[in-house]
C-alpha cells in the first residue's frame, strides 16, 4: 500500500535530520538541494546504480511520480547553516585557490547553492563532502555524468580535505 | 642605465617583498600578503565573465522519460513531404539504435544501465528490457542474429537474441582490453563490410596528451582477437558508418571544449588508409594547432576532416541512406544526429543534418533535416542516433525526452501503421 507523502518525508528526516539538516556523520543534509539533483539521486538509488543499502531499500518499488513528489517536497526544506567555530584561514585560502583553479563555482554557482542537476555544497556536512569527493575520485560512487570524476582526477586527497573544510563553512 | 632601471623595476614587480626597505623603518603601508595565484589547468576554462557561467554548465538529461503526450513532436520541423511520429516512448536516456534481421529495434543507454528491445507482437509494438545493471552500455551492433553490447570496459554478445527476447541469453564477453575512464569512457561499435568489429576508445580528458590506449578507433575480429588501431588522434567518436558504394569508413568526432564559442568545430572524417592520424590533441579542424598542446606541431602532419559540423554541436550517430522511401536526392547521403552544444552560450545543433557527397566521397553539401529541438536556447529534446527501417523510414533516438521517433516520406501514400 502506498505510504502518504508526508510519512515518507518524515522517514527520510529521521536520518537526514530535522528540517533537512543532518546530525549524523556521513549522512548528507538535504535542505536547499535542487529538486532535479534529488530526483536523479532517488532514481539512481531505486535502480541500484548508486549503492547505499538503506537508500536502495527505501526507494525500492517507488513509482516515477512518487520519486518526483519526494524530490519536490524535500527540495523545499531550508538550506543548512554553515558550520560554526573558529576557522583556519590558511585552509580556507588554499581551498579558494583550488576552487578558482578548477572552476567549481562554474557549475555549483558562486554561492555554492547548486542548480538543476548540480548539488548545493554550501553548509553541507564536512565528513559527507570528504566521503563523496573520495568516492567520485576512486570511482566507487557512480555519478550520473562524468564531470566530478574529470575534476577529481587532478585533485589530491589533501586538497579535497581543504575543499570540504571550506564548503562546510562557506557563508 | 635605462635598461638597468627597467630590470630593477621588473624585479620589484616580481618580488614585492624587496619593496620593504631592508633594515630600515617598516613601510607606512604594509604590503598585502602574497596571494597564491591560480594557474590555469590545461583544458579548464578561463572565462572572466561570471555572468555567462551558468549558460555553459553541462546539461544533464532527466533520468525519467517524458510521457508520450509531453514529447516535443509539434515543435519539430522537416522538409516538405516528410512527417514525424512517436515510434516508442518511455525509454529513459535512449541512445544508440540498431535493427535486428527480424525487425527488432534495439536501444541502448549511456547514463543509465539498460538495453531495450522494441519488437512487434501481434501487430502491437512492445518494449522490453533485455539487459540491465550494465556499465554505460552505449555501444550496440547487430550481426548474424547476435547483438553486441559495448560497455565501458568490455564488449559482450547475445546470440540469437531475436528468438529469445522474453528470456535473453547470458551475455558472453568477447573483448575486454579497454581502459576504464569516466571522461569519454562510453563506447560506440559497428561491424564493417570486412566483418570486423570497430570500436571507439576516446580520450580520457577534454584536452591532454592521451595514453597510448586512448584517442583512437580500433578494429578487431568478431571473436575479440587481432585488435589493431584503425584510426589515431581521434578525441571521441560516437558515430560511424561505411559508404555503401566505396565501403570507406566515415566517422563523426567531437572537438575539444573551452577553446572559444566558435572553435573548434566538430568534424566528419574519412579513413582512406588504416592507421591515419586525425590530429588530436595537436591540431583541430585541419586548420589550427591547439593553444596548449599544439606548440611545435603543424596541421600538415595530420588528416583533414571532410566536413566541419559546427562548434560544440556534438555530432553523434550517423548512417548512409540506402532505402527506397526518401526521394532519390538522399540516396547514399549521410544523416547525422547532432546532440547539440553545451559548451557554448548560444546553443547550436540539436537536430539531424544531411550531408551529401560527391562521387569521389568528398562533401558536396550539408543541410538541416530535422530541427526544432532547441527552443529559446533550451533543449526540448536531443537527438542521438539515426537508424533506417526496412521500409526506408528513419528512426531517431532522443536521450533527453527518452523516446524514439520515426520519420516517413510520402504523406497520404504511406500506409497507416
Amino acid at each position: 500500500m502506498a505510504q502518504p507523502l508526508d510519512a515518507r518525508v518524515a522517514a527520510c528526516l529521521v536520518c537526514h535530520g530535522e528540517n533537512g539538516q543532518s546530525a549524523i556523520a556521513e549522512v548528507p543534509s538535504l535542505g536547499g538541494q535542487p529538486a532535479f539533483y534529488l530526483l536523479i539521486q532517488l532514481f539512481m538509488f531505486r535502480e541500484r546504480m548508486r549503492v547505499v543499502e538503506v537508500m536502495n531499500a527505501t526507494t525500492r518499488g517507488l513509482s516515477d511520480n512518487e520519486l518526483r513528489s519526494l524530490a519536490d517536497t524535500v527540495a523545499k526544506l531550508p538550506p543548512p547553516p554553515p558550520a560554526g567555530g573558529p576557522t583556519d584561514p590558511a585552509r580556507l585560502e588554499r581551498a579558494r585557490a583550488l576552487i578558482e583553479q578548477h572552476r567549481c563555482n562554474f557549475c555549483h554557482k558562486r554561492d555554492y547553492s547548486g542548480e538543476e542537476s548540480v548539488p548545493r555544497l554550501a553548509g553541507q556536512r564536512e565528513d559527507y563532502l570528504v566521503k563523496a569527493l573520495r568516492q567520485y575520485k576512486d570511482n566507487t560512487r557512480r555519478a550520473y555524468d562524468t564531470s566530478m570524476a574529470d575534476v577529481l582526477y587532478l585533485i589530491s586527497d589533501e586538497q579535497l580535505l581543504d575543499l570540504a573544510y571550506f564548503l562546510a563553512r562557506v557563508r | 642605465m635605462i635598461r638597468l632601471l627597467a630590470t630593477l623595476t621588473a624585479l620589484l614587480v616580481v618580488l614585492p617583498a624587496f619593496a620593504v626597505p631592508a633594515g630600515g623603518q617598516p613601510a607606512a603601508q604594509p604590503m598585502p600578503p602574497l596571494q597564491p595565484q591560480p594557474t590555469t589547468v590545461p583544458g579548464r576554462p578561463d572565462i572572466p565573465n561570471a555572468e555567462v557561467n551558468t549558460l555553459l554548465r553541462s546539461i544533464a538529461p532527466p533520468p525519467l522519460p517524458m510521457t508520450e503526450d509531453q514529447l516535443p513532436i509539434p515543435q519539430l520541423k522537416l522538409p516538405k513531404g516528410f512527417k514525424i511520429e512517436v515510434f516508442a516512448s518511455g525509454i529513459a536516456n535512449a541512445r544508440t539504435l540498431r535493427l535486428g534481421d527480424k525487425g527488432t529495434v534495439f536501444v541502448s543507454n549511456r547514463l543509465l544501465d539498460k538495453v531495450y528491445a522494441i519488437a512487434d507482437r501481434n501487430g502491437k509494438r512492445e518494449l522490453k528490457i533485455i539487459a540491465s545493471g550494465l556499465d554505460r552500455p552505449n555501444g550496440l551492433a547487430f550481426h548474424k542474429g547476435a547483438l553486441y553490447i559495448a560497455e565501458g570496459t568490455k564488449i559482450s554478445k547475445l546470440e540469437r537474441i531475436e528468438d529469445n527476447l522474453g528470456d535473453p541469453p547470458k551475455p558472453v564477453v568477447v573483448y575486454d582490453d579497454l581502459p576504464n575512464h569516466q571522461s569519454h569512457g562510453w563506447r560506440y561499435i559497428g561491424i564493417g563490410p570486412d566483418e570486423k568489429l570497430y570500436i571507439n576508445v576516446g580520450a580520457p580528458c577534454n584536452i591532454c596528451e592521451p595514453p597510448a590506449a586512448n584517442a583512437q578507433i580500433r578494429r578487431l575480429n568478431l571473436d575479440g582477437s587481432g585488435a589493431e588501431i584503425y584510426a589515431r588522434g581521434v578525441r571521441n567518436s560516437v558515430g560511424f558508418d561505411w559508404h555503401p558504394v566505396t565501403k570507406q569508413f566515415y566517422f563523426t568526432e567531437h572537438g575539444r571544449d573551452w577553446l572559444s564559442e566558435d572553435l573548434p568545430e566538430d568534424e566528419l572524417n574519412r579513413v582512406t588508409k588504416p592507421g591515419q592520424h586525425f590530429g588530436f590533441p595537436y591540431c583541430h579542424n585541419g586548420t589550427f594547432t591547439d593553444r596548449e598542446m599544439g606548440w611545435g606541431r603543424s596541421c600538415d602532419e595530420f588528416e583533414k576532416p571532410v566536413a566541419l559540423m559546427g562548434p560544440h554541436s556534438a555530432v553523434l550517430g550517423m548512417r548512409f541512406y540506402t532505402g527506397k522511401m526518401f526521394p532519390s536526392q538522399y540516396t547514399n547521403a549521410i544523416f547525422i544526429a547532432r546532440h547539440g552544444s553545451w559548451n557554448r552560450t548560444k546553443k547550436i545543433g540539436g537536430d539531424v543534418v544531411v550531408v551529401k557527397l560527391n562521387k569521389d566521397g568528398s562533401v558536396r553539401s550539408q543541410e538541416p533535416f530535422l530541427t526544432g529541438f532547441i527552443q529559446n536556447n533550451q533543449y526540448i529534446g536531443r537527438p542521438v542516433d539515426v537508424q533506417f527501417l526496412k521500409d526506408g523510414s528513419m528512426l531517431v533516438s532522443d536521450d533527453y525526452a527518452g523516446a524514439v521517433y520515426r520519420v516517413r516520406y510520402g504523406g497520404d501514400k504511406v500506409a497507416k501503421p
